[in-house]
């Protein structure tokens, strides 16, 4: 299996003044008395990591542990200050509710919208159109502005813009309750078809459960550091242990 | 050794051996091109989605602006000869720049999110704002030959050369906005700064008033050291005075135009990096 996702001596730190200057006024009045001071979070530390093709990884970790870091170190969001970071194809990160969607145009042009912001050309997007309406179910409303759907349309919208590609490597990030209980598992049909097509997936989550129904292997994060590295059951059984002291 | 060198071809990203951000972005640019058709797309239907008149108001908009303006000012300014074309064909050009570079400072907030999230070049906020600029531009010269017909202000072949101005003028506040989009990144309050500064330029630039009311002492000042003046006089000659700029002039402006996106690209290409580390 050829590895997709190499990491190797990954130091993310974030430098943050050490008192925050929402403006800047305040900014050049500290710095004229040279008074500002940086504080420094390292985020990741010396982080090594492969992932290989096909594989679904699991992130667990707590809150602040450097999870969504990770994440965003491996969608190419986040540069890491040491290190090395090496993808091989497509990643594509499920984003948020309505991220990307803007309330005033109809869900057809908000699929172009969100199809660029994802990198996908007009043609790509055009050639998709009707999948991506007929699976996220929207019927009639799809000429309607986004105002007015509800939440769980949008979220279908989303979901389906974003998986109607075949990603290289996709990133969960605590995000598989979309929609009612059938639309749930037309996402699940959805992610096991992607699995056997050799896609990567990445999932994120900080309960320990939704891991061990889906991933392969799993990565225990804590305060940036890879606690332990191995097969589903025996590092969510450390991390269990290590919550209950 | 031989290995690595291998699987490096074989990657998509390797943080290791990346281009200088400035072309790294350009690059990345011209594979997102769509995205930028997209958002300047969104921001004309999100606009006018919601109005009865729709599109239409790019120019009425602009025109009652002016004409208020125009009503204001001419009484103050009756040396100037058809003082109306004077002030729109420099008002429609300041319009444009304060529009434009106002709206990538917005733009670059919303894309915050986004830009936590997900890779995108993030210079496309910037560039989609200069071309939203660019059609009401177009648009709002439709009531500007209008109004030249109705004040009976001869429309020469000069005005033919219009598109010229109008690139360097996009070309200095693409620059311009790059730099601003940056700041506000790291200062929220850029905006509302700039408002201000944007409002006092304009009043410092003759646009409502002639040039020759300023006295001596000021012209170095005002004149030869605002990057806008120049800018703006291209779009007076060619429209008011139905002349071609002058080579002078025209070199100046290129000059300007060029020199501040140059600083733009590069300032705001190598401080992206940064961006997703503010959150």
């Amino acid at each position: 299996m050829k590895p997709v996702i190499i990491l190797e001596n990954v130091v993310v730190r974030y430098r943050k003044p050490d008192e925050r200057f929402g403006t800047f006024k305040e900014y050049v009045i500290q710095f004229v008395r040279r008074n500002v001071r940086y504080r420094e979070f390292t985020a990741l530390n010396q982080i090594n990591l492969q992932v290989h093709e096909g594989e679904i990884l699991g992130v667990v970790g707590r809150n602040g542990a450097g999870k969504s870091t990770l994440l965003k170190v491996i969608s190419r969001v986040l540069i890491p200050v040491e290190g090395r970071v090496r993808i091989r194809g497509r990643v594509s990160p499920l984003l948020e509710l309505g991220a990307g969607f803007h309330p005033e145009l109809t869900g057809r042009e908000n699929i172009f919208l969100n199809g660029a912001l994802l990198g996908h050309s007009r043609r790509e997007i055009r050639e998709r159109l009707d999948e991506i309406v007929e699976f996220a179910e929207l019927g009639a409303f799809i000429d309607s502005p986004l105002r007015t759907y509800s939440t769980g349309m949008i979220a279908r919208l989303g979901f389906s813009i974003a998986t109607t590609w075949k990603p290289d490597i996709l990133i969960l990030d605590e995000i598989l309750a979309v929609g009612d209980e059938n639309f749930r598992q037309k996402c699940g049909v959805r992610m096991n078809k992607f699995k056997d097509e050799g896609t990567t997936i990445l999932l994120v989550s900080h309960t320990a459960s939704n891991i061990e129904s889906m991933c392969t292997r799993a990565v225990w994060l804590d305060h940036g550091e890879i606690k332990a590295d191995g097969s589903t059951s025996e590092v969510i059984a450390l991390y269990r242990n290590s919550s209950q002291n | 050794m031989k290995d690595n060198l291998f699987l490096q071809s074989e990657f998509t990203y390797d943080s290791k051996y990346r281009k200088h951000p400035a072309v790294e972005e350009l690059l990345d640019l011209v594979m997102y091109r769509d995205l930028i058709q997209q958002l300047i797309r969104r921001d004309i239907i999100a606009r006018y989605k919601r109005s009865t008149l729709g599109i239409l108001w790019t120019m009425l908009q602009p025109l009652g602006m002016m004409a208020v303006m125009a009503i204001v000012f001419s009484a103050l300014f009756h040396q100037v000869e058809g003082y109306v074309v004077y002030l729109l064909s420099g008002l429609v050009a300041w319009t444009f720049f304060a529009q434009t570079t106002t709206a990538a400072i917005t733009h670059i907030v919303w894309g915050g999110t986004l830009l936590k999230r997900i890779y995108i070049p993030m210079t496309s906020f910037s560039i989609s704002s200069i071309g939203t600029g660019l059609i009401n531009l177009v648009l709002s010269l439709i009531p500007l030959l209008l109004i030249m017909l109705a004040a009976g202000r001869p429309i020469t072949w000069a005005f033919l050369f219009i598109p010229i101005p109008i690139l360097l003028l996009a070309t200095f506040a693409l620059g311009v906005s790059l730099i601003l989009s940056t700041l506000a990144v790291y200062f929220p309050d850029i905006k509302e700064m700039y408002q201000i500064i944007v409002q006092a330029w304009m009043y410092l630039t003759p646009i409502v008033y002639p040039e020759s009311i300023l006295p001596d002492s000021y012209r170095f000042w005002l004149l030869y050291l605002n990057p806008m003046y120049y800018l703006i006089k291209m779009f007076r000659v060619t429209i008011y005075d139905g002349k071609l700029p002058s080579v002078e002039t025209m070199l100046v402006g290129t000059l300007i135009s060029l020199v501040t996106l140059a600083i733009g690209w590069i300032y705001f290409s190598k401080k992206a990096d940064e961006f997703a580390y503010l959150a």
